[in-house]
């Protein structure tokens, strides 16, 4: 499969990408967690105690367990419509999911404030009713779910896809509901990938920073996360405070890391499973 | 799933059951500050009604803050460094009366400052005034003022300072300004980027921002390296305050956002802000202070320019004055 390197050159290559890597990624990590300890543990838990930090962790966490089941749902209903039926729009629907990749996240973030905030239509009607949409954790939610729709789809589109629908049809004929086949059959086929989309959603959702900077209003403890923490303290010259922030984010992510690594190779070997499965029924 | 629409339901009940609370939109290096007025005032009004009151900050560049507003951020109070950015809340969407700032004394400004430098220890350069900054070996560093309020008052005021010592020669105005400008070593988007150009990657001589940031950044980086000078004639830069109209009257909360803002006034408070190296009004604050504040001739936007509006439209559109001194310094760079 892959080539063993032999010649000088071919060496070169893969130090310099660890280089760059060591460069680009490793070094800036590691400093963020130096920064954060330069004036000792206790410094770090006063830090991580402050009111503003607490609430920032309670708002990303908030924000993030709404995002992710909303997303699951979202991303599982659109790959069903996708992979599963024929219609007309289909390649259409299968490019508008991914609107949010394509676009910076401010513009996102302008868009809902435009559509949701107090001089629109909507947001007045909102209004009226008492629900204060943009700068409050509706807004906030909104263009979180928004940003990071597409990921659990994403996944599970190209997967869906290979495995075709035979097994659910072969349910079907079997006398299983069609809500039977997509529990008993379907789920069990895509659960690592949808583990593995709910992963990379999380992530994105708990580090959100353009979107939500646009709609959060910066109310401290109030509708500050912690990216957006990040930010303020780092401003207020509160350098040791801003990195401790970050570098829980970037614990954050370095799990979420070790989990998508995990995913991926449970994602890898169960399909791999099931096409030797497949295999084996097709031979005799 | 429980959880989370729970989660939900008390994150939504928390918002709707709350006490009284103010929201505080301010301006970005406003933070510590607020957070040494606020529990004074929560204190004052418990005193005074036997009511608690929650109060929320938000801080932000302030013409960013007023955006928010008006797109529906309910600020009760604002308290900004910026005239114009108080402006829009009338101009753009009728939420507080156009003489607002007559609704409280000297302009609703409780507090003022001025423009002052931040020089290396010593001051090497023997930088004293405003005619100092446009000599050849000098470097400065200030924000840039198409983009920072903070870089525009700087460059009004090097413009004031200099048409008082010339008086009012326009030509030789343009003159100093296109030598003041070519001495820039670098325009930053904002306060903090300029302070971060001058303080840790020590670049230029003198740093220009308000006296109150100044001293801070003194205080900050270390006051064995800096010193603060404050120039004899310099610019008035107020900080003007006032409630939200329509905010207040929609939350019920006029009594208390009133009291929030007639309490900056208080002696106790002002000497608080004078601590925070901001220029009071309070007659017996100002004499305990003398020695913190050095006499300076203040100019004011208005008398030079007419108004914030004018000066913005006649030097910091496109094409305007700044553009063209912009242009005459680069050719003595």
């Amino acid at each position: 499969m892959h080539e063993r390197p032999r010649h000088w050159h071919q060496w070169f290559l893969i130090m310099a990408a660890f280089a760059a890597i060591a460069i680009l990624l490793v070094m800036p990590l590691a400093l963020i967690f130096t920064e954060a300890f330069s004036q000792g543990w206790a410094m770090v838990q006063q830090n991580l105690t402050n009111p503003d930090m607490l609430g920032a962790i309670k708002l990303t966490l908030i924000v993030t367990l709404i995002t992710v089941p909303v997303n699951l749902l979202f991303g599982i209903l659109l790959a069903w419509c996708v992979t599963r039926y024929e219609f007309r729009g289909r390649k259409l629907l299968s490019t508008l999911i991914d609107i949010p990749f394509a676009m910076s996240p401010v513009v996102a973030g302008l868009c809902y404030l435009v559509v949701y905030g107090a001089q629109s239509v909507v947001g007045n009607w909102f209004s009226g009713m008492g629900v204060q949409l943009m700068f409050a954790l509706p807004g906030m939610v909104m263009v979180t779910v928004f940003v990071t729709c597409p990921y659990v789809a994403r996944v599970l589109i190209p997967l869906m896809e290979s495995q075709g629908q035979h097994e659910e049809e072969a349910a079907i004929i079997l006398g299983a509901s069609g809500w039977q086949a997509f529990l008993y059959v379907t789920l069990p086929k895509i659960r690592w990938a949808l583990l593995y989309g709910v992963v990379l959603t999380n992530a994105r959702a708990v580090g959100e920073f353009g979107a939500v900077s646009v709609v959060s209003g910066l109310i401290r403890g109030q509708t500050l996360t912690l990216p957006l923490l990040v930010q303020m303290w780092n401003q207020d010259y509160n350098t040791v405070g801003a990195f401790t922030a970050a570098g829980l984010l970037a614990a954050m992510a370095l799990v979420t890391l070790l989990l998508k690594t995990v995913l991926e190779w449970a994602t890898q070997h169960s399909s791999d499973n099931a096409t030797e499965q497949k295999t084996e029924q097709d031979t005799p | 799933m429980r959880v989370w629409i729970s989660a939900l339901l008390l994150a939504i009940a928390g918002a709707a059951s709350a006490q009284q609370t103010l929201l505080n939109s301010s301006y970005d290096i406003a933070r510590e500050l607020f957070a040494a007025v606020n529990p004074k005032f929560q204190a004052h009004w418990q005193e005074m009604t036997g009511e608690d009151v929650t109060i929320q900050q938000s801080h932000s560049g302030s013409s960013k803050q007023a955006r928010a507003i008006l797109q529906g951020l309910k600020a009760d109070v604002v308290t900004f460094n910026q005239v114009t950015d108080v402006n829009v809340l009338h101009d753009k969407g009728k939420l507080i009366p156009a003489n607002w700032n007559t609704r409280l004394p000297n302009n609703s400004s409780p507090y003022y400052s001025t423009t002052a430098f931040l020089v290396r220890k010593g001051n090497p350069k023997n930088i004293q005034g405003w005619a100092d900054l446009a000599k050849d070996d000098v470097s400065v560093v200030f924000p840039n003022p198409k983009t920072s309020g903070n870089g525009r008052y700087t460059y009004l005021a090097a413009w004031m300072a200099t048409s008082d010592r010339l008086d009012g020669d326009e030509e030789k105005i343009r003159d100093y300004m296109a030598q003041f400008l070519a001495n820039v070593a670098v325009f930053d988007s904002g306060g903090r980027a300029a302070t971060v150009t001058f303080a840790e990657r020590e670049i230029g001589d003198v740093l220009i921002s308000f006296e109150s940031e100044v001293n801070n950044i003194r205080k900050q980086y270390g006051s064995d390296d800096y010193d603060v000078v404050v120039p004899k004639t310099s610019v008035l830069a107020e900080f003007p305050v006032t409630v939200v109209d329509k905010v207040v009257d929609q939350k019920g909360t006029r009594k208390v956002a009133t009291e929030y803002l007639n309490f900056l006034y208080s002696e106790d408070i002002q000497r608080l802000l004078a601590g925070f190296n901001y220029r009071v009004h309070n007659d017996t604050v100002v004499k305990e202070t003398a020695d913190q504040f050095p006499p300076v001739k203040l100019l004011e936007v208005a008398d030079y320019f007419g108004s914030w509006a004018e000066a913005q439209k006649t030097h910091f559109a496109s094409g305007g004055e700044l553009d063209r001194l912009q242009a005459k310094a680069r050719s003595l760079r």
